[in-house]
Parts: C-alpha cells; sequence; structure tokens
C-alpha cells in the first residue's frame, strides 16, 4: 500500500572528486585553491539518498521531496542545472560557505533550522536523508546532529536500503563490520537515514524534469538565506597535502610466470 | 585538568571489549599520561561486567575508573538506547574528552552523545598529540588533505579510525566496575540481527594482510575480442580462498550490472568498493589489477602499505608514484599463474 512521504535530503556540493585540490589559508580559515571556480558535484554519497528519496517518492504517490543545500548560491546554481535534471524536487538553498572545513555542528544547526521552516512539513511523517558522510569532511556526523536538533531518535548510518512496510513500519539494511548488514525494523517516522551507496544506479539525465525543477529553483536561489558558520573553537593547527610521493618501478619486459612467481614471493613475505 | 573517558563496547559474544575498542583504551592510557589526566574506561554492552576484564590491565596501570551500563536494551547496536547508554556514561564520568572507537556502532550515536552533552565532536581521527594543547590529525576530501585540529570548548568527543593505534594487551583480570543506570527512551526499532549480501564467499576480510582490488578491466574484452566474465570470477574468487585476501572493488566494476539487477560479478556488491564512496581500509599490502582510476589508487590505497598494481597501460598515471611496482601485463594470465603457484603451495 502506497503512504505519502514526506523525505528531506540534505546533500552538499563538492569538488570534482577529479580536480587536484591544494590547502590555501584565508582569512576565515583553511580553505581550497581557486575554490569557487573548481567544477562542483552534489556530494556522492548525498546524490544516492537523494535518488533513493525520488525513487520512493515516485512509487508512493501524494510523496512530497525537498532538497536542502548549504554553499554558495552561485555554486548550488551550477550544480543544481545538472542534478535537477535527475530527480524531481524542491530545492531548499541555505546561502553559505563552501567546503569541508567549516564547523559540522554549525552547518547542521543551519540545516536543522532551514529544515524546522519548511512550509507543510509534518515533522511526524519526516524521513530524513542524506549520505552518511561527505566527500569534503568526511566526519558522518552533520546528518545526526541535524536529527537531534530536530528531536529524531531513530537514526541509522550507512543505509543501503529500505523497504516500507504497509503498516507504516519500515526494515533498514545498515552496512557493518566485515561487509554485512544490520537488519532493524522501524515502527515508523520520523526517523534520519544517512546512505552509503545504496543499490541504484544513478539516474539518465531528464530535461523535462530539469525545466520543471528549474521554475522552483531559480527564484529558490534568489531568496536563499545567507548564513555565517561559527567555528565553535575549532582551530586548525595545520592543513596539508600528503607528501608521500613513491618510486613507482614499472615492469614492462617480465613473463607472467615471472610476475606470478614475484608476486606469490611478496604476497608471502612477512 | 582533563578527564579523559575511552568508550567501549562490548563484540559479538558480549564477553569481550572489540579490538578497535582496545585501541581506543590505548588511546586513552597514551593521552592521559600525556596530560596528567584522569581516565575512566565506559562499557557499553549487554554483559559488560565480563567484557571489563579485558580492560582490567588498563585500569591497574592507571588507576582509571570502570563505568558499565548493562542490559538488554544493549545487546544490539540501537541509536536510541546507545545514545542513551552513552550519555550516561559520559555523564558519571564527567569527562571532559571522550575518546570512542570508529565502529559502526558508535559512529552511528557519537554525534548524538555529544549533541545530548553540549559538547563537540570530531571523528576519523588518525592520530592524537599534546603540548600547549590536545591535537587530533584527521583527513579531509576523501584522504587528500591532512590536518591537525585543536578545539577549546569541552566536552570533546574524538572518535579513532580502526588501525591507529595498538589493542591495549594487558592482562585480564577481574575488574572493579561501577554500574552506571539509564533511563531509557521509549523503543520503536528493533534489530532483527546481521545479514551478509554475499552469496558465495565473505570477500570482505577487514584483517587480512593483502588487500586485492578487481578494476572494470575484467570485464572488458581481451584479445580474442571476447569478454570473460566467468573466467574472471573464478579467477578472481580462487584468488581470493588461497591467498586470504580481502576483495575491494573500483566504482565502475561495483556499478556494472547484469539483467535481473545483479552485479556481472555475483560475488561482488558495493560494499566491496574502495575509493570516493567506497571505504579506504587498512591492510599491510594492495594489490590492484585491471583499475585505471584515481579513486582506487589515491583514496581507497591512502592506509595500504605496500603498493603494486597489474596493468596493461604503462603510462596509467594513476599508479605512478602511488605504487610500489607496476607490472605492465594481462592480468587474467598473470592471476592464472598466480593461483597455480599458490594451489601448488598449499598441497
Amino acid at each position: 500500500m502506497a503512504q505519502a512521504l514526506q523525505i528531506v535530503v540534505c546533500a552538499g556540493i563538492v569538488p570534482d572528486p577529479l580536480q587536484t585540490l591544494e590547502p590555501v589559508s584565508g582569512p576565515n580559515g583553511p580553505g581550497l585553491k581557486n575554490e569557487m571556480v573548481l567544477p562542483a558535484v552534489l556530494d556522492p554519497w548525498a546524490a544516492c539518498a537523494l535518488y533513493e528519496a525520488a525513487q520512493l517518492v515516485a512509487k508512493n504517490p501524494g510523496s512530497k521531496l525537498w532538497l536542502v543545500s548549504l554553499g554558495p548560491k552561485a555554486k548550488l546554481q551550477q550544480v543544481m542545472m545538472t542534478v535537477g535534471q535527475k530527480a524531481a524536487f524542491e530545492l531548499v538553498p541555505v546561502d553559505g560557505p563552501i567546503g569541508g572545513f567549516p564547523d559540522a555542528h554549525s552547518t547542521a544547526a543551519a540545516l536543522a533550522e532551514a529544515i524546522a521552516a519548511l512550509p507543510g512539513l509534518d515533522r511526524e511523517r519526516l524521513l530524513l536523508f542524506g549520505g552518511w558522510e561527505s566527500a569534503t569532511r568526511g566526519a558522518g556526523v552533520t546528518l545526526q546532529l541535524v536529527g537531534e536538533r530536530l528531536g529524531i531518535a531513530d537514526q541509522f548510518q550507512g543505509v543501503d536500503q529500505i523497504t516500507l512496510r504497509d503498516d507504516g513500519s519500515f526494515e533498514v539494511l545498515e552496512r557493518v563490520e566485515g561487509g554485512k548488514h544490520q537488519v532493524s525494523v522501524c515502527a515508523g517516522t520520523p526517523a534520519v537515514l544517512g546512505w552509503a551507496t545504496g543499490n541504484l544506479s544513478e539516474p539518465r539525465n531528464n530535461p523535462q524534469t530539469g525545466m520543471a525543477n528549474m521554475r522552483g529553483i531559480m527564484p529558490a536561489l534568489q531568496k536563499a538565506k545567507h548564513v555565517e558558520l561559527a567555528a565553535n573553537g575549532l582551530r586548525y593547527v595545520s592543513v596539508n597535502l600528503p607528501k608521500q610521493q613513491r618510486e613507482t618501478r614499472i615492469e614492462k619486459n617480465m613473463t607472467a610466470d615471472e610476475i606470478a612467481r614475484e608476486l606469490v614471493e611478496w604476497i608471502g613475505a612477512e | 585538568m582533563e578527564t579523559i573517558l575511552v568508550l567501549t563496547h562490548v563484540d559479538e559474544t558480549s564477553s569481550a571489549l572489540t579490538k578497535a575498542s582496545l585501541e581506543a583504551v590505548t588511546a586513552g592510557v597514551e593521552l592521559a599520561r600525556q596530560l596528567s589526566a584522569t581516565l575512566t574506561i565506559g562499557i557499553l554492552g549487554s554483559a559488560s561486567v565480563e567484557a571489563a576484564n579485558s580492560a582490567a590491565g588498563a585500569v591497574a596501570a592507571t588507576g582509571a575508573r570502570l563505568l558499565a551500563v548493562s542490559g538488554g536494551a544493549f545487546a544490539q547496536p540501537r541509536y536510541a538506547t546507545d545514545t542513551a547508554g552513552g550519555e550516561a556514561l559520559a555523564r558519571a564520568a564527567q569527562a571532559s574528552i571522550v575518546l570512542a572507537p570508529g565502529s559502526s556502532r558508535f559512529v552511528r550515536v557519537s554525534a548524538g552523545v555529544a549533541h545530548r552533552l553540549g559538547g563537540f565532536i570530531d571523528t576519523h581521527i588518525t592520530a592524537l598529540s599534546s603540548n600547549d594543547s590536545v591535537d587530533a590529525t584527521r583527513w579531509f576530501y576523501r584522504q587528500r588533505v591532512e590536518a591537525a585540529i585543536s578545539r577549546e570548548a569541552r566536552p570533546w568527543f574524538l572518535l579513532l579510525d580502526a588501525g591507529t593505534h595498538a589493542p591495549f594487551a594487558g592482562e585480564p583480570a577481574a575488574a572493579q566496575v561501577e554500574a552506571v543506570t539509564v533511563t531509557l527512551p521509549p523503543v520503536r526499532t528493533t534489530v532483527e540481527g546481521l545479514r551478509s549480501p554475499m552469496r558465495d564467499a565473505q570477500t570482505i576480510r577487514p584483517d587480512a594482510k593483502l588487500l586485492f582490488v578487481a578494476g572494470a578491466g575484467w570485464t572488458k574484452k581481451q584479445p580474442d575480442g571476447q569478454i570473460h566474465v566467468a573466467v574472471a570470477g573464478e579467477l578472481i574468487l580462487s584468488f581470493l580462498r588461497l591467498s586470504g585476501a580481502s576483495l575491494g572493488s573500483s566504482k565502475s566494476l561495483a556499478d556494472q550490472k547484469a539483467e535481473g539487477e545483479e552485479s556481472v560479478l555475483p560475488f561482488l556488491s558495493h560494499m566491496n568498493q574502495i575509493g570516493q564512496t567506497g571505504s579506504t581500509p587498512r591492510h599491510a599490502k594492495g594489490l590492484s589489477t585491471c583499475c585505471h582510476g584515481e579513486e582506487p589508487h589515491v583514496v581507497g590505497w591512502r592506509f595500504v602499505g605496500e603498493r603494486r598494481a597489474i596493468s596493461l597501460d604503462p603510462n596509467c598515471g594513476w599508479t605512478r608514484g602511488k605504487a610500489d611496482v607496476v607490472y605492465v601485463a594481462d592480468a587474467f594470465q598473470v592471476m592464472a599463474k598466480v593461483n597455480a603457484l599458490l594451489r601448488a603451495r598449499s598441497s
């Protein structure tokens, strides 16, 4: 039986993973060199959460999907041109700093405030989605902190699957150690789900979805509230690129037998 | 003066602390010595009084307090109950610094506990040091940028990455445990157990010395113009059986689906994936095969000690400077011979 869901996905924007990153010091703390001009994408784990949410909404008529994203308006607009073609959602932009160095607690406070103010949101029916970590800070705490601020006491992290049941309960598979899933059944909403990869492929771009989304995205970006993120006493002692560069031996002329013998010896060596 | 709480939890037997918990105990003992701080060890688990004996060595060495929350509600990891248990332990310890292992159990709840205590949390800590302040080292941007951070605000929760400290190895002994009472919230989530997604074999082995990384090249056309996925699967599984290695995968391989929405290599899932949206495991050695890309070689390999690669591309920029040795060869041929040698050796 279909249920009308209310899903909020929290998703940040991150530099395209193939970009070269160089940390620099600025007046507000560390950042990345040319950060505002680096091509950006939706955070990969959060993107998985968005696609899972979009599929749930599509399967459950009457459902609604919000995408809450904190970042500079200009970068959000650039990323949403692409993301908006992959899933139908209502964008809730929060204009704020980019990158992984701002404090997660401040980020969570800004996101929670934006979610609490969503018109028409029934918090008792809320499924709060996001990535279990970001590709910037990678702390894996922001979503939990948002959930705590919204008073949600059922939280799941490293989620790969949610299965809704007719009685409003749902089964969740969470990644745990050793390549296994913990299976839990939650009595119902509200709940927080921090997604790992899930099981869906990235949806293809759909220009019609993109056109429909953009009608809401542009006005939302224009009205986006600006936030400053407090450091909360977080101090960066040093920020560096790892210096390790290996001297790679490239073997072009060894036979398969020779390579195999060398590998077996290497594998067995202590 | 700082008061350090090491938050630990029991393993699946409920009679011992997890290895990651014992690593956190080591970190706590070291930091307490550096800061001349008071040390408390808190244990979460259904039969944690028994498990406390494995931490007794730390108690004897440092004079630490030992606190435990125990009971059926803590038999299985669950946000509502574990958050309440962690909060009770931290309040009882009056901790200014809380160290905990970055296990799935504590990753789920520690941010919530920190928030309830009005504290702050940082995770994936790989090193701790103290001079004038406590500094914690962690990575940003998926292991591309390394930073040392510090906070003045307390309580400060620090989740430690597994493998960054040696497990505490004191002699087990009878320990004096202070039981901490927890007021449990309403429980709406039932934990039904564990499920392994691997149908043919358990291929993820965190304690293996070797990480074997399979790339999408295994599913590409071979010199005869054909695709040999079944042969690739057999070669990989045989190698894992013979070597005891753990299997990692590139995203491009994990993403490939055959008809019926199943991975082309049926023993492979996204849980094997390393890199940007996968794990960054710690193994002594890593062997990548048929991989061409930044993610396995940079992000996925960051904490792998010795690294070798088999690739047909002698100019693969991702392996140069990242691997110790690159064999320019056909992985199908090489791995068949490796398996034959390992088979002969084992027999």
